[in-house]
C-alpha cells in the first residue's frame, strides 16, 4: 500500500463553481437514483480540477454533503486511489513511469533528467513553483516505454536529451505536443512494419 | 503469419481513422440489425462455438460467463460492465482498441448487452487514460446520434445506454468485484465469492464483465461465425490475440496475431529481435507482471497460448510479453516489479498487505547481495504464505513472479547472496544476528 497524507495547510472553504456544478450534476445522472454514491470518485476530479490539480479537505466534506454520504467515506476514497492529489502539486505534473517494462529501456534516466530541471526530491514544487515530479507505477504504455504522462498527455518513447528538452520547453511556458518522440505512428513495430501494410500504403 | 484479412482490429495502428464512417468503411455496424434479431440463444451459441476465451488475463470461457447471467429480467435490472482498467507492467492493448478501434467495442458492448439482458454498460477506464477515454466518448456521442445506440438501438427495439466510469489509478480494480465495489463509490477492494457478480454484481443486481477486447471481438466472431474464429489457433486456445511485446526488443510493438504462434518468430519476425540477438536473451515475462518468467531454454520452443504456458507453469495472462536480455539484472527487475505490488495492494487481506512489503524488501536486498543463504529459501516460503491465503488473485499474481524467479534463477541468486549467517569472529557479515546481546568487536 501506498502512504498518502493530506496537505497541513488547508484552504478553509470549498465550493463548487456554476460550471463544475453543472458538471457535477450531469455526472450523478448517470447513475440509477439512490446510488449518487457513484458519483463521488468523478466529482472528486472535477474538484481537484477546480482547485489547481489538488483536493483539500474541505473539498472532500463538501462533496459528502453534495452526495449525502458520510465525510469519512469520501476520505476513504480520495486517500485510496493513487491519482487524487492530496497536496499542491504544480501546474505541469509530470509522472514517470518506472516499472519494470519501462525501467529496462532506460527510465530512471528520466527521472536524471526530472532531478536536473526540476527539483532534487519527488513531490516538490520548483522553484518558479510550475512544476512537480514523481516516480509512478505502470502506466500502461509498455510498448514505448519509456514514458511520462504530463497532466493529461504521455510522452512516449524517450531518452534522457528528448526529456530534458520536454522540460525546458515547459519550464518556458511552453506546451510540447504528446504521444511518440521517435516520430513513429502510435504503436507500430519501428521501420519494420509486416502487418496490414496495404492500409498504411493506401 | 495471420492473413491481413483474418486480422479483426484493421486499424490497430490508426492507418484509416476511427470515427463512425471509416469504422463502417471496415464493417463494423453493417448488419448489427439481423445479428441481433437471429436471438439470444444464437449469440451465446455462436460464442460458445467459437471458443473465445476472456482477454483480460484469466482466460474463462466468455459464452459460458454470459450463460450465467438469469434469463429472463427479474425484479433488478441487468448490467454490463466492461473491463478496461489496463494496468497490468507489460500490456497496453485495451488502450489502442479504446482510441482506434472504438465503434467495434460499442457494437459489441450493445451485442453483449442484447445477449445477457442488460439495457445500462458501464465502461470502466483507467484514469490515466483520460485522453484515450475522451475519444472513446466522442465515438459514443456518434452512435447515440446516428441512433446505433440508445432508444431503440440500431432499429432492434432494445435499449442500450453507455457510460464511462474513470478509475483513478488502482491495479486492484481491475479485478472485477473491486471494479464494481469501485463503481459503486467505495475504495476498490475485492468482494468474497461466492456470490459470483453474474447473479449478485453491481448494486446486487446481476452482471456481466469483461475485458475490453473480448468485447470487441464479439461482432467479428457473429459476423464470420464461431466456426471460422475456431478454426485459428488450437483447440480451446482459439481466434486472435493482440500481444505486446515490449523491453529488450528492436521494436517494441502492438500486434495482433493467431493464438499458438510460436514466441520466438512472434519476437523475431514483428518485434525486430531481441536487442543484441537471440542468443542475448535471458527470460521472457510471458503474460504481463502477474506471469512466472520463461527462461531463454523454454522460449526457443515455446507456443503462445494458455494451456501451453500453463503446461510450463506459466500464464498467458494478458499476452503482455516483457523480454528480458543478458544485460539486465533479472533480480532487479523483479524486484522491482515486488515494489509495483507492494505498491497496488488493497491492503484488506494481511497476507498480502505485509507479505508484500516483505518480497520487495528481500529482493532490494538480495539484489545488493546482502541477502543471506537461508533467506533464499525463505523467500519462497513467504510467496507461498501470500499465495491462496487472499480474498482476491492479487496474492497469486503477486507471488508468482517471485516463484518464477527462485524457480528459474535460484542459482544465481545464491551466488550473489551465498554468505552463512551463524556467527563468526571473522567473518565480515552485514548485520548482526542478535543486536541485543552481541556485537562485532565482542563476538
Amino acid at each position: 500500500m501506498s502512504l498518502r497524507k493530506p496537505s497541513k495547510e488547508q484552504p478553509e472553504n470549498f465550493k463548487f463553481t456554476s460550471s463544475s456544478l453543472e458538471a457535477a450534476k450531469e455526472i450523478i445522472g448517470k447513475y440509477p437514483k439512490g446510488k449518487q454514491q457513484s458519483s463521488v470518485m468523478a466529482l472528486l476530479y472535477i474538484a481537484q480540477k477546480q482547485n489547481n490539480n489538488w483536493i483539500p479537505l474541505a473539498a472532500m466534506k463538501y462533496i459528502g454533503k453534495f452526495l449525502d454520504m458520510p465525510y469519512i467515506k469520501v476520505y476513504e476514497v480520495a486517500t485510496f486511489y493513487t491519482m487524487y492529489n492530496l497536496a499542491p502539486v504544480g501546474k505541469y505534473f509530470i509522472q514517470v513511469c518506472t516499472t519494470t517494462p519501462c525501467m529496462i529501456r532506460g527510465a530512471y534516466k528520466l527521472v536524471e533528467a526530472c532531478k536536473e530541471k526540476i527539483t532534487e526530491k519527488e513531490n516538490e514544487l520548483s522553484e518558479d513553483k510550475s512544476c512537480s515530479w514523481m516516480e509512478v507505477e505502470c502506466l500502461g504504455a509498455c510498448v514505448n516505454a519509456p514514458m511520462m504522462q504530463i497532466n493529461d498527455d504521455y510522452f512516449e518513447d524517450l531518452n534522457k536529451e528528448k526529456t530534458l528538452k520536454i522540460l525546458d520547453e515547459i519550464l518556458d511556458g511552453k506546451i510540447p505536443k504528446p504521444g511518440s518522440y521517435r516520430g513513429r505512428i502510435n504503436n507500430e513495430p519501428e521501420n519494420s512494419r509486416k502487418t496490414l501494410m496495404d492500409l498504411k500504403d493506401a | 503469419m495471420l492473413k491481413d484479412e483474418d486480422r479483426i482490429f484493421q486499424n490497430l495502428y490508426n492507418d484509416r481513422g476511427s470515427d463512425v464512417e471509416s469504422s463502417k468503411k471496415r464493417g463494423d455496424w453493417t448488419n448489427t440489425k439481423d445479428l441481433i434479431l437471429k436471438g439470444r440463444d444464437w449469440i451465446i451459441n455462436e460464442v460458445k462455438i467459437s471458443e473465445l476465451r476472456g482477454r483480460g488475463g484469466a482466460g474463462f470461457p466468455t459464452g459460458l460467463k454470459w450463460s450465467f447471467a438469469p434469463k429472463e429480467i427479474g425484479l433488478r435490472p441487468h448490467y454490463l460492465v466492461i473491463n478496461g482498467d489496463e494496468s497490468e507492467p507489460g500490456t497496453c492493448k485495451d488502450r489502442d482498441i479504446l482510441r482506434f478501434e472504438p465503434h467495434k467495442l460499442i457494437e459489441g458492448c450493445l451485442i453483449t448487452s442484447y445477449a445477457v439482458n442488460a439495457h445500462v454498460c458501464y465502461i470502466y477506464i483507467r484514469g490515466e487514460y483520460f485522453v484515450d477515454g475522451q475519444k472513446l466518448q466522442l465515438a459514443i456521442d456518434e452512435a447515440y446520434e446516428k441512433k446505433l445506440i440508445g432508444k431503440n438501438a440500431s432499429g432492434t427495439g432494445w435499449d442500450l445506454d453507455i457510460y464511462i466510469h474513470y478509475g483513478a489509478g488502482a491495479y486492484i480494480c481491475g479485478e472485477e468485484t473491486a471494479l464494481l465495489e469501485s463503481i459503486e463509490g467505495k475504495k476498490g477492494q475485492p468482494r468474497l465469492k461466492p456470490p459470483f457478480p453474474a447473479l449478485i454484481g453491481l448494486y446486487g443486481c446481476p452482471t456481466i464483465i469483461n475485458n475490453v477486447e473480448t468485447i470487441a471481438v464479439v461482432p467479428t466472431i457473429l459476423r464470420r461465425s464461431g466456426k471460422w474464429f475456431a478454426s485459428l489457433g488450437k483447440t480451446k486456445n482459439t481466434g486472435t490475440k493482440i500481444f505486446c511485446i515490449s523491453g529488450n526488443v528492436n521494436n517494441p510493438c502492438n500486434v495482433e496475431e493467431e493464438m499458438s504462434i510460436s514466441l520466438r518468430d512472434l519476437i523475431e519476425t514483428h518485434a525486430g529481435g531481441v536487442i543484441g540477438g537471440w542468443d542475448n536473451l535471458k527470460a521472457v515475462i510471458p503474460g504481463g507482471s502477474s506471469m512466472p518468467l520463461i527462461p531463454k531454454k523454454t522460449c526457443e520452443t515455446l507456443t503462445m497460448d494458455f494451456d501451453s504456458l500453463v503446461a510450463e507453469k506459466s500464464g498467458l495472462g494478458t499476452a503482455g510479453i516483457v523480454v528480458i536480455n543478458k544485460d539486465q539484472d533479472i533480480i532487479k527487475c523483479m524486484a522491482r516489479i515486488a515494489r509495483f505490488y507492494k505498491h497496488e495492494s488493497c491492503g484488506q487481506c494481511t497476507p498480502c498487505r505485509e507479505g508484500t512489503g516483505w518480497m520487495w524488501r528481500m529482493l532490494e536486498r538480495m539484489t545488493k547481495g546482502e541477502a543471506s543463504k537461508d533467506e533464499v529459501s525463505m523467500l519462497g516460503d513467504v510467496t507461498n504464505q501470500i499465495a491462496g491465503h487472499t480474498i482476491c488473485a492479487f496474492g497469486e499474481g503477486s507471488s508468482w513472479p517471485v516463484q518464477g524467479l527462485l524457480r528459474h534463477f535460484k542459482k544465481e541468486i545464491e551466488k550473489r547472496n551465498n554468505f552463512s549467517p551463524t556467527f563468526d569472529k571473522g567473518k565480515n557479515i552485514p548485520y548482526l544476528i542478535d543486536q541485543h546481546l552481541l556485537n562485532k568487536k565482542d563476538a
